[in-house]
């Protein structure tokens, strides 16, 4: 037998569907693999007597007929999801052996439509940073390496073990969250494909809070396909989340091969940053290139409060992460500092749980919405905010339907190497995708190349609201063009 | 606004007014709490009404509870205030074991219910207009223990989550007995509305009293907040020892410190309890897991529908209608429950046209006199509105006197029984049969001859001839027919 976990999901699919071999058999393939690839972290905590319950129950429904559109699918499950009995703690310090007696919307969807779930994946705590090494479990190594050099890359962050996970063939698809870019920058990292959908597509109880506005669930997988079939599940009207948005969830896996003739592309002069790689520069024209190829058509577009989206980003995530974060004060459930009073507990509790850069955003956080520089700061990050929706509608209502930008900066780079002096440097890493968060878009990270190191690098694509089927589309022209992108295996 | 004169403090330079603005709290009556499904129910075990939401787990989300929205538009119709057909939920930081989320979902900038006006009848038939400011839903705390242990506290988060309704009026409260009345009338039309049960012991309705003090009609002086009132005695008691505080410092050259306060109902004195040094830096800030909260004029019209009748309006229609005086009016509509006793004794009444008002004096003095007596609720009278109905009705058709009436009325209270099947078993109807009585006038004229004779020069002694025929016909006689009939014998 071939290696099952070499198969895309969509392949896996058939072949169980075909009985060519079992759940059972998947899952223990994607178990061992786990366990041979500890050394780059992307589990925080493995569940294999879970997984083969589940697998085991999922097939007397295969046989049965009874499978669902997921069934039998083995997938890591971002640490950020409430998993009802199994540990969950945003990889933070604070939340302790913190085992939730619910399960949240989105993942209870998943094994709903038959899905198994191999264990917890890592990620920086409580979703804040874009390398994965603020979380308290330790970084994630990147499975891709620089040619000839054996220095460990960080996978990207947030969703650093989503991803690391994926693209090392420990699970066929992951869940993730995006606040700022965690979905995307980290697939681009990792030459996995990953969709952060419109705001109020996906339900977000059940998951961990970093910046309620912002956060947004979505899946990481390795094909365009993978992700549509992911996301189908994952998406949906939830009365528990008042943020969902009660809309039909298309068949996204019909949108994959569907032809792009006559889409019109928008390409955003401001993304063209001073002193941006040559290399990726290369990536964006020959992406758009191959979009023109396959019918659509490429319009110069600008959206011009572009540079105001980061440092407003900066005020926005952490005034609300300041404010969501405040119920881990020691009181109820996760870590308790001993303490001789009620403000010794909570400082205690707090010093000692949160990692630094949590620290660090509360504070900001705190900073902008104290009396006296709330109007110069939150107040007007929400008008930049204001701004730059209006940007992406001005441009929608011109007839583009949708925009491609690099999705990173640059490619992954080494664990340590960036923001240890500098904070900012890190923040950076989400310069093309805050926006798209802040405007509440969809936006689709897709592998389109490699640099001269041989590291991926990958294209998004920027979509109406609650077209992610364009985006599906798209970007599978994309991954036709460039080619499927594997890490060879080195751990 | 005030059309009532009101008291005025005596100090060593003079006249001093009292500027106070009051926000109440008031819980909404609903079956479950403003963000979650968890049970509003008063007095279970600790923590055994607590949802994930209302324990703050990681990844809960708050869903506003529609029934909380109406009964706050509700309560805003019943002010005569404006609805906002948009309003928005803030979140209101600080720390603190009661706040699991660590910050209150309340409405800062844009409340569910803007300007209004509250109408009080004060002493000597004098009116006060209160306005009020505004209304918003926000959720309730959690409760500290502190007895349990003797190096820890607990907390029971039964009530955290629950909605209130913060009413804040205006500073148009001018003394003690206004801010007495705003609150009595305020409850009064929440429990009318059946928007809150105003059970201010169970601290269903709260006040935070804001007291100022200013020479007559001088600029405004520096507030001091007295926090948590839940007693009308006690807020008029705070009011007057704050006031009084205040011009102490004022007359001594001092300066009053914005503060927050506490009211010592045993010592009977406000103490300090927080400067505005140190209050709180709320960060408030608009909640991102709710949606701005919208709804029609559609849905306000349909409320205001259903609307019941208020105590103003109740008052007007006892006066116009029935008759009553202004005052036996207001007495009567004050509480709900005694409208309602009132409006069934009406309903059972054969003539209410004619014994309308009779049934309000019995209501106010013998019922009403009688359940103070005991110190029972009207809710818990023993005689029945269907009863005392019965006994009116049985006076006004001339069946029985009032004397004998209130005699029956006691049987009633004391034993129970239908008063007209009692009328009969126990001989306690009138006699009008002037031949009855006209024996009796006869032989009471015939046994005294004296004061016969003497009554033509003391007409004021023919009181004490009625008084004899009414005693020798047990309180039978018909007292009118008993007069005309010794006027007539006597040659008066």
């Amino acid at each position: 037998m071939t290696d099952l976990t070499s198969l895309t999901l969509a392949e896996a699919r058939k072949g169980l569907a075909d009985k060519t071999f079992t759940s059972l058999e998947l899952t223990d393939a994607h178990l061992s693999a786990i366990e041979k690839a500890r050394v780059l972290n992307a589990f925080v905590m493995e569940t294999p007597d879970r997984a083969r319950e589940m697998a085991k129950a999922v097939d007397e429904k295969i046989a049965r007929g009874e499978g669902g559109p997921l069934a039998g699918i083995p997938l890591g499950i971002k640490d950020l999801f409430a998993t009802k009995g199994v540990r969950t703690t945003a990889c933070s310090k604070i939340l302790g052996n913190f085992v939730p007696t619910y399960e949240s919307t989105v993942t209870s969807q998943l094994w709903r439509d038959g899905a198994v779930m191999l264990g917890k994946l890592n990620n920086d705590e409580f979703a804040m940073g874009s390398a994965n090494e603020t979380s308290c479990f330790g970084p994630v190594g990147n499975p891709w390496r620089r040619e000839g050099s054996n220095t460990t890359l960080v996978p990207g962050g947030s969703s650093g073990g989503s991803a690391s996970a994926v693209a090392a063939l420990l699970c066929m698809g992951a869940t993730a969250t995006d606040t700022g870019g965690s979905i995307r920058q980290p697939a681009a990292f990792t030459a996995t494909v990953g969709i952060k959908p419109t705001y109020g597509r996906c339900s977000r109880w059940g998951i961990v809070a970093f910046a309620s506005s912002l956060d947004q669930a979505g899946p990481i997988a390795r094909t365009t396909r993978d992700a549509a079939m992911l996301l189908r599940s994952m998406a949906g009207h939830d009365p528990k989340d008042t943020t969902s948005v009660d809309i039909p969830v298309p068949d996204y896996e019909a949108a994959i091969g569907q032809s792009v003739k006559g889409k019109r592309i928008g390409i955003p002069k401001e993304y063209r940053l001073d002193g941006m790689p040559a290399e990726i520069e290369k990536l964006w024209s020959e992406g758009a290139e191959w979009l023109k190829a396959a019918g659509a058509e490429l319009v110069e577009v600008s959206l011009p409060h572009t540079k105001y989206a980061l440092p407003a980003y900066y005020i926005v995530a952490p005034a609300e992460a300041s404010s969501n974060l405040a119920r881990y004060d020691g009181v109820r459930y996760g870590l308790r500092e001993s303490a001789k009073n009620i403000i010794e507990l909570y400082e205690n509790t707090r010093a000692e749980g949160f990692g630094a850069e949590v620290r660090r955003r509360v504070m900001i956080g705190t900073y902008v919405l104290s009396a006296g520089y709330y109007d110069a700061y939150y107040l007007r990050a929400q008008k930049v905010r204001t701004l730059i929706k209006k940007d992406f509608e001005d441009c929608f209502a011109r007839g583009v339907d949708a925009i491609l930008t690099p999705a990173t900066p640059s490619a992954a780079f080494g664990i340590g190497e960036k923001g240890g002096a500098d904070p900012v440097e890190m923040y950076l890493n989400d310069i093309f995708t805050v926006t798209v968060n802040m405007a509440g878009l969809p936006g689709i990270a897709v592998p389109a190349g490699k640099d001269a190191q041989g590291l991926p690098l990958g294209l998004q694509l920027i979509g109406r609201p609650f077209d992610e089927e364009t985006l599906f589309s798209l970007g599978e022209v994309i991954e036709q063009a460039a080619g499927r992108f594997t890490p060879a295996r080195w751990w | 606004m005030s059309t009532a004169t009101h008291k005025l403090l005596k100090g060593s330079t003079g006249d001093w007014e009292m500027v106070i603005g009051m926000e109440v709290h008031a819980q909404v009556t609903s079956n479950s709490k403003l963000f979650s499904g968890a049970s509003t129910t008063f007095g279970g075990d600790p923590n055994t009404h607590v949802s994930l939401v209302d324990a703050a787990m990681p990844g809960m989300l708050p869903v506003i509870n529609e029934e909380c929205v109406r009964q706050a538009v509700r309560t805003g119709l019943g002010l005569n205030a404006k609805i906002n057909l948009r309003s928005v939920f803030d979140r209101k930081n600080y720390f603190y074991p009661d706040s699991p989320q660590g910050y209150q979902i309340s409405q800062y900038k844009s409340p569910i219910v803007g300007e209004g006006e509250v109408v009080l009848e004060l002493d000597g038939g004098k009116t006060a207009t209160i306005g009020i400011e505004r209304l918003h839903l926000e959720q309730d705390a959690g409760k500290l223990l502190h007895d349990q242990s003797p190096s820890m506290s607990f907390v029971d988060l039964n009530r955290c989550g629950v909605a209130l309704m913060e009413i804040v009026s205006k500073p148009d409260i001018r003394d003690a007995e206004q801010a007495k009345a705003y609150v009595t009338k305020l409850r009064s039309i929440l429990r009318y509305l059946g928007t809150c049960d105003g059970d201010m012991e169970k601290g269903s309705l709260r006040a935070d009293v804001n007291v100022s003090v200013r020479k007559p009609g001088g600029p405004l002086g520096t507030r001091c907040e007295i926090k948590n009132m839940n007693s009308i005695t006690f807020i008029g008691q705070a009011i007057e020892f704050e006031a009084r505080r205040q011009i102490e410092i004022l007359e001594d050259g001092g300066q009053i410190e914005q503060e927050t306060r506490l009211y010592d109902p045993n010592k009977g004195e406000t103490r300090s309890m927080r400067s505005k040094e140190e209050a709180h830096d709320y960060r408030y800030f608009p909640d991102p897991d709710l949606l701005p909260l919208e709804f029609s004029q559609g849905f306000v019209d349909a409320l205001k529908a259903e609307l019941p009748e208020l105590p103003d309006q109740k008052k007007t229609r006892f006066v116009a209608d029935l008759g009553l005086s202004a005052y036996d009016a207001s007495v009567l509509v004050a509480e709900r429950e005694s409208a309602v006793f009132y409006e069934t004794v009406l309903d059972k009444l054969a003539n209410r046209a004619r014994d309308g008002k009779m049934a309000a004096n019995w209501v106010i003095n013998e019922l009403f006199g009688r359940l103070n007596k005991e110190g029972r609720d009207i809710t818990d009278s023993p005689v029945s509105a269907e009863q005392l109905a019965a006994i009116i009705d049985l006076i006004g058709e001339g069946t029985i006197s009032g004397k004998i009436a209130k005699d029956l009325f006691e049987i009633v209270w004391q034993e129970g029984g239908d008063p007209r099947a009692l009328v009969e078993s126990r001989g306690m109807k009138q006699v009008t049969d002037l031949s009855a009585i006209e024996k009796v006038v006869d032989d009471i004229i015939a046994a005294n001859p004296d004061k016969a004779a003497q009554v033509k020069d003391k007409p004021q002694s023919l009181g004490w001839f009625v008084g004899q025929v009414m005693k020798a016909s047990g309180g039978k006689a018909n007292p009118q027919s008993v007069n005309d009939l010794l006027k007539s014998k006597l040659g008066l």
